[in-house]
């Protein structure tokens, strides 16, 4: 019986890997080839070498928007997860209307970025009209903006993730704790967070990857403004994260400018990678065997 | 059986998988198989969302008389430059596209067709609108042109006291602005409309009324050729002369400008605002309610403006793919002329677009057109779109719009020198970037 399973298993899996190699391998590979060319059209593209990169590195505006996303996802990290976890420790102590609350959280993170962002940027810039400035002014507001944002749409989706890792804790475990007399705080500490160690090394990788990766967002929300023009007419757009740094410098300049761009996305393809597995790393190795 | 049952599934789940993605590649081959009946299409990418229904519907009368087939798309607001750049990598690229400054002119030469000598070329009665490439090919022809500066509404001037004769100069312009602004609660309305800052209308002031600056030192200059690398600033004062008289003199809070959302067209046209900086474009819309609304001139405050016109020029300049098949290239070019010549067609382009400059296409009926012809008749300067230099215009104009902003919310000497350094320091930045 295996035997002719094993002889049709490329009806099955073809079709999924022809589309990845259409929609992903193949513009990866093509990609970084165009990292290294000079092209206006991706059709005439020709090849300069490591020029690009070398561009790409001595921009101060990409090593600002570097900076600024880090930062944004270190504090979007925290926040999230913080919050993500309190809501769902709570929503599994068996309060009235958990499941409402559950889905309720849950709703903002099925609304799209960019919708999300032009909505927050009416609700803030309602609020801040009232002082007489808006959030396109200043930096620090754009920033918190961003946070408060992305925290709204995402808190719920890492809250049902917490849920199901928190509704996995055995209850034989925490029992036994009782029974042991320990109190809820070292129940909390000792039994429950390393127990859901899986679902906090899911969440982080997923809001760290995230921040890396805002786009939609920050496109929508503040498109970098304000820009600050420095003496001699360099631009740092304040508010630019590195994917949209990526796409003004692709649209935003000349044609050698193209090359450039997608020099920076390669770099920000490994860089987010590295991140990413590094972080999996290290929150792998405190997870627990059930 | 089961093993049939396996098969019969997978089969479905194929056939419907390719199904799927096959549905795009046949409708490609059909149009493809049509075009080659025709001898060429007409592929045209225009970057006007307000003149796409006028396109389409002479590009449907085209197809009506001669049987090929033109296609127009739009892109959206703001994002020619993208569409573009994905379209021409496209197997059926754009024919006929805008090459409309000279960025455009350093980006996209290579793929444009040398126009010179050609039919198109022939009909022209000025070169004043064309854009040419370093080694002087004939990359782009304009196919009309348009002119900005302050939009009046002559009878709110009447209701106030005042009369647009009456503003010869930055002076006049003040005192008469200033009055009905601070009359404005008594008046009913205000002088200038609303000045947003959005992307919907910023580009009336990074744009528009920044071309005074660049006009007046491109004079000095004794005119540019190309883009210069760096700017001097010497009419920096002019331009908030006239950028304060218009936010500090409007419907609107000046601090209320950085997010937008007024309607500057509507309150102009309700006669809520007697001023409206805008350009040509305009008339159909604003003489719907306000028929004799007039343009004048930027006064700024430069010696001797009292005989300056109207800014005039074009960002409007047909190219024709160079890489396109030659039947299409032929199509093209016959289509180009065609709405040139053709006096139905040239009547709906010229109302929608403005002056078309070439021998045999109608006259315009725009009203603000006519007044920019009245001061070039009475012997004032034409204020050239100098503005079209501009490096990197849409970086350019982003960083000069944000530093507008902070201004436009604390009106310090401090705040309008970031103004001066984003405009004349961005300047030359920006021109490094798209050089080097």
């Amino acid at each position: 019986m295996k035997a002719p399973m094993r002889r049709w298993s490329w009806l099955f899996i073809g079709p999924v890997v022809v589309a990845f190699i259409i929609g992903f391998v193949w513009p990866f590979i093509q990609g970084i080839y165009l990292s290294f060319c000079k092209f206006r059209l991706i059709s005439d593209a020709k090849i300069i070498g490591f020029d690009n990169y070398s561009k790409a590195l001595q921009d101060p505006t990409f090593t600002h928007a570097f900076w600024y996303t880090a930062l944004f996802a270190i504090v979007s990290l925290i926040i999230i997860n913080i919050i993500a976890f309190l809501i769902a420790y709570l929503l599994t102590q068996g309060i009235k209307g958990s499941n409402l609350f559950r889905t309720v959280f849950f709703m903002p993170n099925l609304i799209g970025g960019i919708v999300l962002g032009y909505i927050w940027s009416m609700i803030f810039d309602g609020i801040l009209s009232k002082f007489g400035t808006s959030i396109l002014e200043n930096s620090t507001w754009g920033f918190w903006g961003l946070i408060i944002l992305m925290c709204w749409q995402q808190i719920g989706y890492m809250m049902i993730i917490y849920i199901a890792g928190l509704q996995a804790v055995p209850e034989d475990m925490l029992e036994a704790a009782k029974i042991d007399g320990a109190t809820k705080g070292q129940t909390l500490r000792k039994v429950i967070i390393p127990n859901v160690m899986p679902s906090i090394t899911i969440c982080t990788f997923l809001s760290l990857t995230n921040g890396f990766k805002l786009f939609d967002q920050n496109l929508a929300l503040t498109a970098g403004k304000p820009i600050i023009t420095m003496a001699g007419g360099t631009q740092i757009k304040t508010t630019e994260m590195l994917a949209l740094n990526i796409y003004n410098t692709f649209y935003g300049q000349n044609s050698s400018a193209t090359g450039v761009a997608q020099a920076k996305a390669v770099m920000f393809f490994i860089l987010v990678a590295a991140i990413g597995l590094i972080q999996l790393y290290y929150t792998r190795r405190k997870e627990v065997q059930q | 059986m089961k093993k049939l049952f396996a098969i019969l599934l997978s089969a479905v789940l194929c056939i419907g998988l390719f199904a799927a993605c096959g549905t795009t590649d046949d409708t490609t081959a059909a149009d493809d198989s049509n075009s080659a009946e025709a001898t060429g299409s007409v592929y045209w990418l225009n970057f006007k969302p307000e003149s796409d229904e006028v396109l389409q519907q002479v590009a449907a009368m085209y197809t009506e008389k001669t049987g090929v087939e033109v296609k127009v798309v739009t892109a959206a607001s703001g994002t020619y430059s993208q569409t573009l750049t994905s379209e021409m990598d496209k197997s059926a690229p754009p024919t006929l596209f805008v090459i409309g400054n000279q960025a455009g002119v350093k980006d996209w030469a290579d793929y444009a067709l040398d126009l010179t000598g050609t039919a198109i070329e022939q009909e022209l009665n000025t070169d004043a609108y064309n854009l040419y490439a370093e080694d002087g090919k004939l990359v782009s022809i304009g196919y009309c042109f348009e002119c900005y500066g302050i939009i009046v509404n002559p009878d709110l001037l009447t209701k106030a006291g005042h009369s647009v004769e009456e503003i010869k100069n930055f002076e006049t312009l003040k005192a008469v602005v200033e009055d009905i602004h601070a009359r404005a609660a008594e008046l009913g309305f205000d002088a200038f409309s609303a000045c947003d800052m959005d992307d919907s209308s910023s580009w009336r002031f990074t744009g528009h009324l920044a071309n005074l600056e660049y006009f007046y030192e491109e004079r000095d200059d004794g005119g540019w050729t190309e883009c210069p690398a760096s700017l001097k600033g010497t009419y920096m004062e002019n331009f908030k002369n006239l950028y304060d008289l218009c936010i500090n003199n409007s419907t609107q809070d000046p601090t209320s400008l950085a997010t937008g959302g007024h309607d500057s067209e509507a309150e102009f046209k309700e006669g809520k605002a007697a001023f409206f900086v805008n350009g040509s474009w305009e008339y159909s819309a604003v003489s719907e309610t306000v028929p004799n609304a007039t343009m004048i001139p930027y006064y700024c405050g430069v010696e001797g403006e009292e005989k300056a016109g109207l800014n005039c020029g074009t960002e409007n300049c047909w190219a024709i793919n160079a890489k396109a098949s030659e039947e299409d290239q032929k199509a093209t070019m016959d289509f180009m002329v065609w709405c040139v010549t053709d006096p139905e067609a040239s009547r709906l382009l010229v109302d929608s677009f403005g002056v078309m400059p070439y021998k045999n296409a109608v006259e315009s009926t725009n009203g603000f057109l006519a007044a920019a012809d009245k001061y070039t008749a009475d012997g004032c300067y034409v204020m050239d779109w100098a503005t079209n230099y501009q490096p990197n215009v849409d970086t350019y104009r982003a960083g000069l719009v944000s530093a507008l902003n902070a201004y436009n919310s604390d009106q310090s000497d401090a705040n309008w020198e970031s103004v001066r350094v984003a405009f004349v320091d961005g300047w030359a930045a920006q021109y490094a970037a798209a050089n080097n």
